[in-house]
């Protein structure tokens, strides 16, 4: 039996990039986190573009396997996979939708931008929990590229922050 | 299928604009494998921190910066080669050059001592690539300019947290103080190296793809007499200083650690995960 392969196109290889999953934050997609830029289709022939966030993320290569593979599985002849570095990621990216879903996996999104950010801050980030503010920074740097540690004096929680890039 | 190809061909320039002529290639070659060098060196000294951290939080920092740094070396070995039209991959750069063919700056080459000497080391070196990154992320090659910007964005959270700790030992006790100081004195002997310049970098300001180095020493030290002051650290006043590594001429400290780092590739060549 032969299986219908009905055509690629460029809205359908967007939404199942859509479905896969960030592997370190499961809750967002690799798309929702801004690192799919761009996706090109001819006859079946995929073409997606990425950039990286963190310059070291391991997850990269979790990226683009998953890629090539769901790809694959939807009929894709031929998948390439291109990097561009001539738009640097940023947390800028993520939308407030995305933000929400940080927050409510446990996660403190990011906060204004980096360039902010002066030596000792004493700035404040809200508890992903409790959403009160009297927190304190532990590390600039956590358990992946992306994050750092805090802590909530209000509910006595350590949490993750998404932090600015 | 010929709009997909053409935007194979756009992709594909993106990679290696051809801007110059083939003294401007290896210019750009040798300027990005002195970029990448500088990377990785740092990257495997920090690397040596796993697991001997201080506290848990430092661990975890130094390693973290060892990844980006290891990062951004892979991203300017690549780019190297894309430039030269070589097949080199990020791999082969790193682990098949012996010591003289390294350009990166002697301090990065340093043993890390003590977690003093390691954050002084950092903040000397982080707030150099700081104000690089951000001149070369203006550079006429994109490409050049694209991954400065990524790397500047790393560079400053790695010179905000060696900067602070800097400050902290400087003020902390009269142990901490002077383990701080000596790695002052000590680093200083290669802060001219950090600056040097040759024939590639002469050929690049031609054509617009790096501003003057030289540009940038005086900032540099301005920042970091602020920083120093609010530490209550003092510049030695010994003026010596070593200089080389962008020849090729290293410390005797760079020809252990390529020893263990290339162990497994010069052991085993091909080898693969
Ligand atoms: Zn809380």
């Amino acid at each position: 039996m032969v299986k219908e392969v009905s055509d690629i196109t460029v809205q359908k290889v967007w939404d199942v990039l859509n479905q896969i999953p960030d592997p370190d934050i499961p809750v967002i997609s690799i798309v929702e986190l801004g690192i799919v830029r761009n996706v090109a289709v001819k006859d079946n022939n995929v073409e997606v573009i990425i950039t990286p966030s963190y310059s070291g993320c391991p997850a990269m290569h979790v990226f683009k396997e998953d890629i090539i593979t769901t790809l694959t599985n939807i009929g894709a002849k031929k998948v390439e996979i291109s990097i561009t570095h001539s738009l640097a990621w940023t947390t800028d990216w993520l939308s407030n939708n995305v933000k929400e879903k940080l927050k409510n996996y446990g996660i403190a999104p990011p906060e204004q931008n980096s360039e902010t950010e002066v030596l000792f801050s004493n700035k404040k980030i809200t508890c992903p929990f409790c959403s009160g503010t009297y927190t304190k920074r532990t590390s600039q740097f956590g358990s992946t590229p992306c994050k750092a540690l805090w802590y909530c004096n209000n509910c006595q929680q350590p949490f993750e922050y998404f932090k600015c890039y | 299928m010929t709009k997909f190809i053409v935007r194979l061909i756009f992709i594909k320039c993106l990679k290696a604009q051809p801007i110059c002529n083939d003294e401007h290639k290896n210019a750009r070659y040798n300027f990005c494998l002195r970029l990448a060098d500088n990377n990785l060196i740092l990257a495997q000294r920090l690397a040596e921190w796993c697991s001997k951290g201080p506290i848990l939080e430092e661990d975890l920092a130094i390693t973290n910066m060892s990844l980006d740094l290891f990062g951004q070396a892979e991203s300017f070995y690549d780019y190297a080669a894309a430039v030269i039209e070589s097949n080199s991959s990020a791999d082969e750069l790193a682990f098949l050059r012996s010591e003289r063919e390294y350009l990166n700056t002697l301090m990065v080459e340093q043993p890390n001592g003590d977690f003093a000497f390691t954050m002084m080391k950092q903040m000397l070196f982080s707030a150099y690539t700081k104000l690089l990154y951000e001149s070369l992320s203006k550079s006429v090659d994109r490409t050049l300019a694209g991954l400065s910007a990524k790397a500047l964005k790393e560079a400053k959270y790695h010179l905000r947290h060696s900067s602070e700790w800097v400050i902290r030992l400087g003020n902390g006790t009269n142990e901490s103080k002077e383990r701080v100081q000596f790695a002052l004195n000590e680093l200083w002997l290669f802060v001219d190296d950090m600056f040097a310049m040759d024939e590639n970098d002469e050929a690049l300001i031609t054509i617009g793809v790096i501003e003057n180095t030289k540009d940038i020493k005086p900032k540099w030290l301005m920042f970091i007499k602020q920083i120093l002051e609010e530490a209550n650290l003092q510049i030695t006043s010994n003026t010596n200083s070593i200089s080389g590594g962008i020849k090729g001429i290293h410390t005797e400290h760079l020809g252990h650690l390529l020893c263990e780092m290339q162990y497994l590739q010069r052991a085993y060549p091909g080898a693969k995960w």
